[in-house]
């Protein structure tokens, strides 16, 4: 669970059954046992109106389990860039009553959150779960490059290079952390690497 | 004491029936200067002096956020309340100088909307007239449901129907014509924010069917200034100052505490900013809660209470002021 340090670290809640005529998720990996857990909670009938968009992975793990809720719509794109124009779509023709539950990897989660800002749902009309990996979406302040599944403090711009001290300080617009070059006086001072965000 | 405003020297301009029940007023500076900026939803507090009393009442303003040579109310005569409406209606001529406070606005648009949907009820149509004039002049995406009880008392909504055409529609209640609510809310593009202004029981009415169709509550906007309510008069120790008050028949608990010399913070003198809250500190009676601010539990609890427009029967009431 993260933990507040600084205001703009987004903080996760848990998943729970919205009033609504269209219920839309957007989940990968073990976000699926954020849906499967508030399904539990949920009033009998309400995932008749709804539809599940989920990234698996290769292994298929939670198919079976999403199945098993007879949602209206079952999506299975093998990657969040495949199911954007989908989104996209989707949002730009839906109607008020629409409510989206986000599930997953913080990365996942700031994505399909991003696109939803864009079609004018507030960030706090939305519901989140993150659970699965700490990996971070990181943007690089100086060549503005994103680099996708961070997992150690510090660490290296795919684009450009740096070694960044990959901080808390995290943007909606952009959905990424910010990482800050952690040697900018003197480049030969290494500090150790340590996998912190497993 | 107002929050954060100070108040501004002004000079009726004009006053201008606009039917059987509402006139409107204008207001200039009496420098001559423009007044400050206000964006569409905002009120002001007016200053009505009348002999010894004085009455402070917030009006919405409904002119155009971008003009502010003037200031223009309007004000619906209620000849069963305490006397503000009356005292505009029959004392209020141009050329009176009168006080207002600086523009407050608690009923804003919010402006990521990708569209604003927006509800009025009788006379609750004055902040739309600011708000689509802001919006018309931006190019904003609007749509204003607006119903009055007759063609004749439905105020504006000429001026309204010529300014935007079919962006404005109309429901008689005479003619028995309603808002199909629940088909409206259900087919609104995602990104709409949604504005009531009218009744009380108009309000409750969309704010509920809205949270019932999915509507997020930031989505939900809504205003409507209580006004106080005349009540038996009844006795307050103020802990703080030190003084033992009544407040009278016609009186508001706030206006009597201004009366004894206190000055507690105000802002919006209608139960919806809550700047006023207080703390009670003991009491034997009951509250007769009519604002919009605090919670139901917290209307339940008997620990505070908005002086702008609620009142207490009963035996003793010490409140933190």
């Amino acid at each position: 669970m993260a933990a507040k340090t600084i205001i703009s670290r987004p903080i996760y809640g848990k998943l729970s059954p919205q009033p609504g005529k269209h219920h839309l998720f957007v989940a990968d990996a073990e976000g699926a046992l954020a849906i499967t857990d508030m399904a539990a909670r949920a009033p009998v009938g309400f995932f008749d109106g709804a539809e599940i968009v989920f990234i698996a992975g290769p292994d298929g793990k939670y198919v079976a389990a999403l199945e098993a809720l007879k949602p209206a719509q079952l999506h299975l794109p093998p990657s969040f860039a495949s199911l954007l124009p989908r989104l996209k779509q989707t949002l730009t023709n839906a109607h008020m009553g629409l409510r989206l539950y986000l599930a997953g990897t913080e990365g996942l989660i700031g994505q399909a959150m991003q696109v939803a800002l864009e079609a004018g749902i507030d960030h706090t009309s939305m519901q989140t779960e993150h659970r699965g990996s700490l990996a971070r979406r990181m943007q690089c302040v100086h060549c503005k490059g994103i680099t996708e599944n961070v997992t150690t403090q510090p660490a290296t711009c795919s684009h450009c290079g740096l070694l960044l001290l990959v901080r808390d300080h995290y943007s909606r617009r952009l959905a990424a952390f910010q990482g800050v070059c952690i040697n900018a006086e003197d480049r030969s001072e290494i500090p150790p690497t340590e996998e912190i965000f497993q | 004491m107002s929050t954060g405003t100070t108040r501004l020297d002004v000079v009726v301009s004009d006053v201008v029936p606009v039917n059987d029940l509402v006139t409107r007023f204008h207001f200039r500076r009496r420098d001559g200067g423009l007044l400050p900026t206000f964006s569409g939803g905002a009120h002001v507090v007016v200053e009505m002096r009348n002999g010894e009393r004085t009455r402070l009442n917030p009006y919405s303003l409904m002119g155009s956020p971008l003009d502010t040579r003037e200031y223009t109310i309007s004000v619906r005569r209620d000849d069963a309340g305490r006397g503000g409406s009356l005292f505009m209606h029959n004392q209020v001529r141009p050329g009176l100088e009168m006080v207002v406070s600086y523009p407050v606005n608690l009923f804003s648009l919010d402006l990521r909307a990708k569209k604003h949907l927006m509800l009025a009820g009788g006379i609750g149509i004055t902040p739309f007239m600011a708000q689509t004039a802001q919006l018309a002049g931006e190019g904003g995406n609007f749509e204003l449901h607006y119903t009055c009880r007759t063609a004749s008392l439905g105020t504006y909504a000429d001026v309204l129907s010529e300014r935007y055409g079919r962006r404005v529609r109309l429901y008689h209640d005479d003619r028995d014509e309603r808002i199909d609510l629940d088909r409206l809310l259900s087919t609104q593009p995602l990104g709409t924010h949604l504005y009531v202004c009218g009744p009380g029981g108009m309000i409750n009415w969309v704010r509920d069917r809205a949270a019932a169709l999915g509507w997020p509550p930031e989505t939900v906007h809504y205003e409507h200034f209580a006004a106080p309510q005349p009540g038996l008069p009844f006795d307050v120790t103020l802990a703080v100052s030190g003084k033992t008050i009544r407040v009278g028949e016609q009186q508001s608990l706030l206006e009597a505490i201004e009366a004894a010399g206190v000055d507690p913070p105000y802002l919006c003198r209608g139960g919806v900013c809550g700047q006023c809250e207080t703390n009670v500190i003991s009491c034997d009676g009951k509250f007769i809660h009519n604002d919009h601010w605090l919670s139901e539990e917290e209307h339940r609890s008997g620990k505070k209470i908005m002086p702008c427009v609620s009142r207490f029967e009963g035996k003793s009431l010490v409140l933190e002021r």
